[in-house]
């Protein structure tokens, strides 16, 4: 079993909450990205769910977009991404990661070459956001030769024999979208969230996590309660952007930013 | 690269799930799954309707004002010492040229799927200007996706836009330009993609788009084949056309594809030069990655990430190119070449002077590149050069290029 299942797991067995944080590789610098995924475990992350940054990411929204931007301007690629996890193993085992980003960084890497270095760096799983279940055939093996998990998304505007596809496909969790359109927007009716879980449920034994419109403990909580877990995104990463593009972050800045994640996780333990 | 399924071995791509070859596919994130599989469906249906074709075809008579001429050019002719040279003159269309084929039939698939919301991306603002043009014609909102730095640089087809009576929303992420206007078009249609129709202007983008901006686009080669038979007595030697998504092009040789004596070439932007990084020439000098929707051959660097181009045309500045261009360009039945920004300039200044027809910078890269290829050919040939749009709206920006103020 890889260290997510495990994770996935034992969570279900103490009936605890999945908690993955987002945060873009190299937003505003390398240094400050290590330095928050230490902290973010540290907040009780189980997860952490690495963005590769991509010049057109067009299934983001403007807060992650800025962070992409940021990123980008620190240069960091596919392959610095790649070594930023070999850096977070050097010294976290416990946490899984999950790099989540645009099929054409890897497509340049070359499937199996970026499979191989994922694992060998430590990732645990591979979400690519523009690559749906009937393109991702090459992929797919590449990465599960790898032992690698592969997440998929399922959207509200997903239909029913789709999404039967999709969590054949999927493994390590499947990541439900909760509202239509891009990353950061605002979150839509719980209700129906609730119900579309349930359907899903009686498809897949796989945990099924929500992001999309996460951004304090409050929605959390609302958010955990009808599923295994919850993703925050966008409101990590607009607390992100107030970090100095060129300085490593102190650990009073790196903890502050991370409350959010603490407080989310305070809130995630108080369900049953 | 990449293992796609590749069926399709000759001209009669896309297959099923929408690839030329390797080429094409659907790459989208799954909010937008849905939509894109329900208006291949719908496509699907309406290409076998009669009613469809028929109301797009009155529409192409007697709004857009076809068939379009295919004119001799015969002082061009004369200049260029070699085979005939015949313009087919897109530019004489509605709204200034060849976009309009594509926003009609795209605007009335989006009035028969009960759309009511259209929204669309822009460079130069020709798509943008003709899909304005069909939603005040039909009736639908228009909402106009463009990058900052063209709405700076495009003041005229903004402001055209607008009278015509749509929302022009300035994209200030990313290069500011064309890509980022359509990134940004893609994350309206996941927001609103119940009521949303996505007017793509080229053939890109996700399956059906690359194949049914073709077939509205086909209109172009199927007159210029007719047209050719009846005034030149036989096939054309060459075609040329201007490559930036593609379109034009595409329109002009997908009806000639079969006729193996009829050889075809496809002008990209070169810029400042192949040889200096500054083009927009990803066919000529990328190689194959995924944008938009689509596989095809892309400028990105060594990490994957997409490079900004460089074009005077703003028509032909996009990274990619449609897929069955690249699918095309592999098969080897299209020849992909460049002309630079200099050479397109020179081009329409002849063309303006001895025809008294001021061509787009788009179309006249494929005057550029015609004339060259005319040179090595023989009086008793002929050419035959997609013209694609009109000079008018670049005329600000050919006299900046030469310092002069208007």
């Amino acid at each position: 079993m890889g260290r997510l299942q495990e994770i996935a797991a034992s969570a279900a067995q103490q009936k605890r909450k999945l908690l993955i944080p987002y945060l873009v590789a190299g937003d505003p610098n390398v240094e400050a990205s290590l330095a928050l995924m230490h902290g973010l475990a540290a907040a009780g992350a189980d997860v952490i769910e690495l963005g590769i940054p991509f010049s057109d990411p067009a299934s983001d929204g403007p807060v992650i977009q800025r962070g992409v931007e940021r990123a980008l301007k620190s240069k960091t690629t596919l392959t610095d991404s790649l070594e930023l996890v070999a850096r977070f193993r050097a010294d976290n085992s416990d946490t899984a990661v999950v790099l989540m980003g645009y099929l054409n960084p890897i497509e340049i890497m070359g499937y199996e070459a970026f499979s191989d270095k994922a694992r060998q760096v430590g990732v645990d799983g591979v979400l690519v956001v523009d690559m749906p279940p009937a393109e991702s055939a090459g992929l797919h093996q590449a990465l599960r030769a790898a032992g690698l998990e592969t997440i998929y998304l399922v959207a509200p505007t997903t239909t029913d024999k789709r999404a039967q596809s999709i969590v054949e496909h999927c493994s390590g969790y499947l990541y439900y979208v909760s509202l239509k359109g891009v990353t950061g927007a605002a979150l839509s009716d719980s209700d129906l969230i609730a119900e579309r879980i349930q359907a899903l449920r009686s498809m897949t034994d796989l945990p099924i996590v929500i992001g999309f419109g996460i951004k304090d403990a409050d929605s959390a909580r609302a958010m955990g309660a009808i599923s295994d877990g919850v993703i925050i995104g966008s409101a990590l990463v607009e607390r992100i952007a107030g970090l100095s593009a060129d300085a490593v972050p102190e650990a009073a800045q790196v903890e502050d930013i991370c409350s959010l994640i603490a407080l989310a996780r305070q809130a995630l333990d108080t369900l049953e | 690269m990449a293992e796609a399924v590749t069926e399709n071995k000759g001209f009669d791509g896309p297959d099923a799930s929408g690839h030329f070859g390797p080429y094409g596919g659907i790459f989208v994130g799954e909010t937008l799954i849905d939509a894109v599989e329900e208006l291949a469906e719908v496509y699907k249906e309406l290409s076998a309707d009669k009613a469809f074709w028929d109301e797009f075809n009155y529409e192409l008579k007697h709004y857009v004002g076809r068939p379009s001429p295919l004119y001799f050019a015969e002082r061009l002719t004369a200049a260029s010492k070699g085979a005939q040279i015949w313009l087919k003159r897109e530019d004489l269309n509605h709204t200034g040229a060849h976009k309009v084929n594509n926003t009609i039939g795209q605007a009335l698939l989006a009035k028969r799927m009960g759309k009511k919301r259209i929204i669309a991306e822009t460079g130069a603002g020709q798509h943008g200007v003709a899909s304005a043009t069909v939603a005040a014609r039909l009736g639908l909102e228009c909402h106009v996706y463009m990058g900052a730095e063209d709405v700076e640089r495009q003041a005229p087809n903004v402001y055209r836009m607008k009278l015509l009576g749509a929302n022009v929303i300035a994209v200030d992420s990313g290069s500011r330009t064309l890509k980022d206007a359509m990134n940004e078009a893609l994350r309206d249609w996941a927001t609103n993609v119940d009521n949303t129709y996505y007017i793509i202007g080229t053939v890109a983008g996700p399956h059906p788009y690359p194949q049914l901006v073709r077939d509205f686009q086909c209109v172009i080669g199927r007159e210029a084949r007719e047209q050719s038979l009846a005034q030149i007595g036989r096939l054309p030697d060459a075609l040329v056309a201007c490559v930036g998504g593609g379109s034009n092009a595409i329109g002009l040789f997908h009806p000639f594809l079969s006729d193996s004596e009829v050889a075809m070439y496809g002008v990209e932007a070169g810029g400042n030069g192949l040889e200096t990084g500054e083009h927009a020439a990803p066919l000529s000098a990328g190689k194959p990655g995924v944008l938009h929707g689509n596989r095809t051959y892309l400028m990105s660097d060594e990490a994957g990430q997409i490079l900004e181009t460089h074009s005077v045309s703003a028509g032909l500045d996009y990274p990619g190119v449609g897929p069955e261009h690249a699918w095309l360009k592999d098969l080897k039945r299209v020849n992909y070449v460049a002309a630079t920004d200099s050479e397109a300039m020179q081009a329409f200044h002849q063309l303006t002077r001895l025809e008294g027809i001021i061509p787009a910078l788009e179309s006249s890269h494929a005057v550029a590149y015609a004339m060259k290829l005319a040179a090595d050919m023989k009086p008793d040939q002929s050419i035959v050069i997609n013209l694609s749009g009109r000079g008018d709206k670049d005329i600000e920006t050919v006299a900046r290029l030469e310092g002069i103020k208007l």
